[in-house]
């Protein structure tokens, strides 16, 4: 198979950046995405160019590193799916496919298709945890979870962090993902006695990072290679507003 | 020189009881003032932050990725087992004790692994705390399943995603400390070398992966958590920014290398198709629960397997091994495997591939009890095969998966450099020569949240360490060494891209020092390694340059380090001539073709010092010593 690539080159954060063109020859239909742009860059390399940056690690779905637009969406065009597990069969030969990177304002571009997704672990520290010091712990099985709630809350904590959801989303909004967390820990009831603290500080903080705000588009359960719900943000949502009117808890200024 | 493993006295039942009240102990107002260095983030390096910042340590923590929940222990699946006895079906800390020491082919140290069975429990109860969504019964208890190699019931598991869970509660319980300041996280900083003053390990040197810039950081004590080094066969299961570049560099700083050439195989992964393929992907051990393994009893039989009758298909695991059948541990079924595809027996196109099938359960319990259980790994398998598992059987092969050795660690998990302290898959222990499934997380978890906590204290309490400053002539020193290196490898200029280096690396040590190694292909492998990696030193292109982001640099920096490294792994493999758990050496088998150990001349961990690159490392001897469980034959039949 043949390709023409249009990928977004961007030398570093100050760098206008801009669309430039590729071939990609000799590509078998069983290469994954990536495998694909690993011969591009070899041929690069050989000619002495800078190869495209791109990030990936594990290659199977689970790392949430690897991040491209492709063709305008979120890790490519099938559902469920990551960039790496995204294969060349997917695509018809001859096919033009255009690459870029997340484009958010939380998420600055470093180089190519590189970008800092650091923002979701400041969210995460600012209350994405259950507070448990290491050596206080009861036995496991002395609190019972019933089996739907351990189910619903491992369905959310599926998430990868890979930023498909801001990526997606018009507003670049970081809903689904503090959702996912959010609603994850308030399903065990070892996340149940900072529930309130939880939900202010994590909302709080994806506010103060520049994310934009939830309207409702469901782009970001579209494009969520872990298929996360958008019911997690209706829970968000009940376990913010709760904690707003109800709680002692004052949201951090 | 005959190593010391510190391994306290008395019943191994009590050691680690004792050995703690007789640790010493920091005073609690001390601990602040003390500077922890971590580097790693995968379940061992953030456990260990998290834990050691909740008793009071001044923790720095790094990671080369961009997040520390990238770790590779993310990808594990399966599960992690602890001596809980839920399933009331005779398991104990004894069992586990046992089962990983047999499992491990008797080149494990007795006293580490009772530890590890014992705090099994205990990591259990604290991930449920940090809120792992384990699978549960319809009553709200943990659910339990059985693993390879085991015939009890004592993993836990979150779906086919348990390290993945494991990770994210330990990332969570340590990003709290980053949150509360009692953690500075650094990102996107490679380690490149330790640094040693007055013979201590006083700090390290990193490259900012954003600017390019050199870093130097100093403290009392430095905690490596770098996982495994599966990635010197370039083709393997870890991910592909895994590496062996921080361990190796400590090695070449003085800490020991213990058992390079234990490499585990995984028998259940997708088969290679190909020369563009960059990395393979593991089927979760948990399927042999289901799934029954077999190839056709006509070699070269072409026909689909839905239509070779029941008569003509040979479940070779089943025959071969009655009482554990599809369950027999890793190295087993792999070199099973191994065996029916070279007699000819293989399947798919490449004839490297035996059956796993479901068809069986599927009619026993249908088809919703077996997506309930696989379901994301049926997905992930029909996402790269293309082919459909709930109706055709999958098609699987070994491949490197976990690497058992590691650096050289006492009972305290410290190195031989004072003050280096190494946990998780990259040191040595526990493992022995052969890792039993849903064993990694268990050990990754027992080192960083319950063992160097304690043994980090008793070191720090115990050890003169006046204030260093990163002006000291070690730091200027090491970081001139690494300016140097990088501006040799920007200026090779020469043709071809760092990665077909790695690639022809990896098949070298596949062929050569793989499933089934010899004398004589050994001895081909130390030979044709210097050669590659003179090739490398002449031949290779970075482009770019030092002062900016450059994954082509960091990429040939750490194949220039697998390049050394695969040498030592070939070395330990020669000069252990006897066959024991996942490092087979075909002069040494039983009649019926198992492996056969040679207990008289290699009951000892391999300890390797480095003595510059074109000599001989040296051997240092850590006899092991079995007390409670006996030096027998492995045998699963």
């Amino acid at each position: 198979m043949e390709f023409k690539l249009k990928v977004w080159r961007q030398k570093d954060a100050d760098d206008k950046g801009g669309f430039k063109d590729y071939q990609a020859t000799k590509i078998l239909a069983d290469m994954s995405f990536l495998e694909m742009l690993d011969e591009v860059n070899n041929e690069l390399v050989t000619k002495n160019e800078e190869p495209i940056a791109f990030e990936s690690d594990c290659r199977e779905g689970i790392c949430g590193t690897c991040c491209q637009m492709i063709d305008g969406e979120a890790h490519g065009p099938e559902a469920a799916t990551t960039v790496c597990q995204l294969f060349m069969r997917s695509f018809k030969d001859g096919d033009t496919i255009v690459i870029e990177p997340w484009r958010a304002k939380a998420f600055p571009i470093m180089r190519d298709l590189v970008v800092d997704r650091s923002a979701f672990d400041s969210i995460i520290a600012a209350g994405g945890f259950i507070t448990a010091n290491v050596g206080g712990a009861q036995d496991a099985n002395s609190i019972l979870i019933p089996k739907p709630d351990a189910d619903v809350a491992m369905d959310a904590a599926q998430c990868i962090g890979c930023g498909a959801c801001v990526a997606a989303c018009p507003n670049a909004s970081a809903m689904l993902f503090v959702a996912a967390k959010v609603s994850h820990l308030a399903h065990m009831p070892q996340g149940k006695p900072e529930k309130a603290k939880r939900a202010l500080a994590m909302v709080s903080k994806m506010d103060g990072l520049g994310f934009g705000n939830c309207r409702n588009h469901y782009e970001c359960e579209a494009a969520c290679p872990k298929e996360i719900s958008v019911e997690h943000i209706a829970k968000l949502n009940r376990e913010y507003g709760s904690a707003a009117l109800l709680s002692d808890q004052n949201p951090p200024a | 020189m005959i190593l010391d493993p510190k391994v306290p006295p008395g019943p191994i039942e009590k050691k680690w009881e004792d050995y703690k009240f007789h640790m010493k102990l920091v005073n609690p107002a001390n601990k602040r003032k003390y500077k922890i260095i971590v580097v790693g983030t995968g379940l061992a390096g953030s456990s260990a932050s998290a834990s050691l910042a909740e008793l009071g340590y001044d923790v720095h923590t790094f990671t080369w990725q961009d997040s520390p929940r990238r770790a590779h222990s993310i990808a594990a699946q399966g599960g992690i087992n602890a001596a809980k006895n839920y399933t009331n079906d005779g398991d104990s800390v004894h069992r586990l004790f046992y089962d990983t020491v047999k499992g491990g082919d008797f080149r494990a140290r007795e006293a580490n692994v009772y530890r590890l069975a014992q705090v099994s429990v205990n990591i259990i109860d604290q991930c449920v705390a940090l809120g792992v969504p384990f699978a549960r019964d319809y009553g709200g208890l943990l659910e339990n399943r059985s693993f390879g190699g085991t015939q009890v019931s004592r993993t836990f598991y979150a779906r086919g995603q348990t390290g993945q869970q494991l990770l994210l509660g330990a990332y969570q319980t340590m990003m709290r400390q980053v949150g509360l300041g009692n953690v500075k996280l650094h990102v996107r900083k490679e380690f490149l070398d330790l640094v040693l003053i007055d013979g201590k390990a006083r700090g390290i040197i990193v490259r900012d992966l954003v600017t390019g810039q050199l870093e130097r950081h100093e403290a009392d004590a430095v905690i490596m958590a770098t996982g495994g080094y599966s990635r010197v066969f370039y083709l393997s299961t870890n991910a592909m920014g895994s590496n062996v570049t921080a361990t190796w560099r400590a090695h070449k700083r003085g800490a020991y290398f213990a058992n390079p050439c234990y490499t585990q195989i995984h028998p259940t992964c997708i088969p290679v198709t190909g020369t563009h393929q960059s990395k393979l992907t593991l089927m979760s051990e948990s399927l042999r629960n289901d799934g029954r393994v077999w190839v056709p009893k006509k070699a070269g039989d072409k026909r689909a397997p839905e239509t070779i009758p029941d008569a003509e298909r040979y479940y070779f695991l089943e025959e071969r091994y009655p009482s554990f059948g599809n369950l027999v541990p890793r190295d087993v079924a792999s070199r099973n495997a191994k065996d029916v595809c070279d007699k000819g027996m293989g399947v798919g196109a490449s004839g490297l591939a035996v059956y796993l099938d479901f068809a069986d359960a599927i009619n026993r319990v249908g088809e919703p009890k077996i997506k309930e259980k696989y379901g994301n790994l049926f997905d992930m398998y029909f996402r790269i095969t293309d082919e459909n598992p709930y109706k055709t059987p999958m098609r699987i092969y070994p491949a490197i998966h976990y690497t058992m050795g590691g650096l050289w660690v006492d009972y305290n998990l410290m190195s031989n450099v004072p003050g280096l302290h190494v946990l998780g898959e990259a040191n040595f222990s526990d493992h022995g020569a052969n890792r039993l499934g849903a064993s990694a997380l268990m050990q990754g978890l027992a080192d960083g949240y319950f063992i160097i906590p304690q043994t980090l204290g008793n070191y720090l309490a115990g050890a003169n360490l006046p204030k260093v400053s990163t002006d000291h002539a070690a730091f200027k020193d090491a970081e001139a060494k690494q300016r140097e290196m990088i501006n040799k490898l920007l200026a090779v200029k020469g043709k071809r891209p760092a990665m077909e280096f790695h690639r022809e690396l990896g098949k070298i040590m596949w062929d050569k020092c793989g499933m089934a190694r010899t004398e004589k292909s050994l001895k081909e492998a130390l030979e044709a390694i210097p050669k590659l990696r003179a090739d490398f030193w002449k031949d290779v292109n970075v482009t770019g340059g030092a002062g900016t982001l450059n994954q082509n640099l960091e990429e040939a920096g750490r194949i220039a380090d697998f390049l050394e490294f695969g040498e030592l792994l070939v070395h330990d493999a020669w000069h252990r001539k006897e066959s024991c758990g996942g490092h087979f050496r075909e002069e040494s088998a039983t009649p019926d073709g198992e492996a056969q150990r040679d207990d008289d001349n290699f009951c000892y961990v391999a300890a390797w010092e480095w003595k510059g690159e074109g000599k001989t490392p040296e051997l240092h001897k850590d006899v092991l010593t079995f007390e409670n469980v006996h030096l027998t034959q492995r045998s699963y039949k």
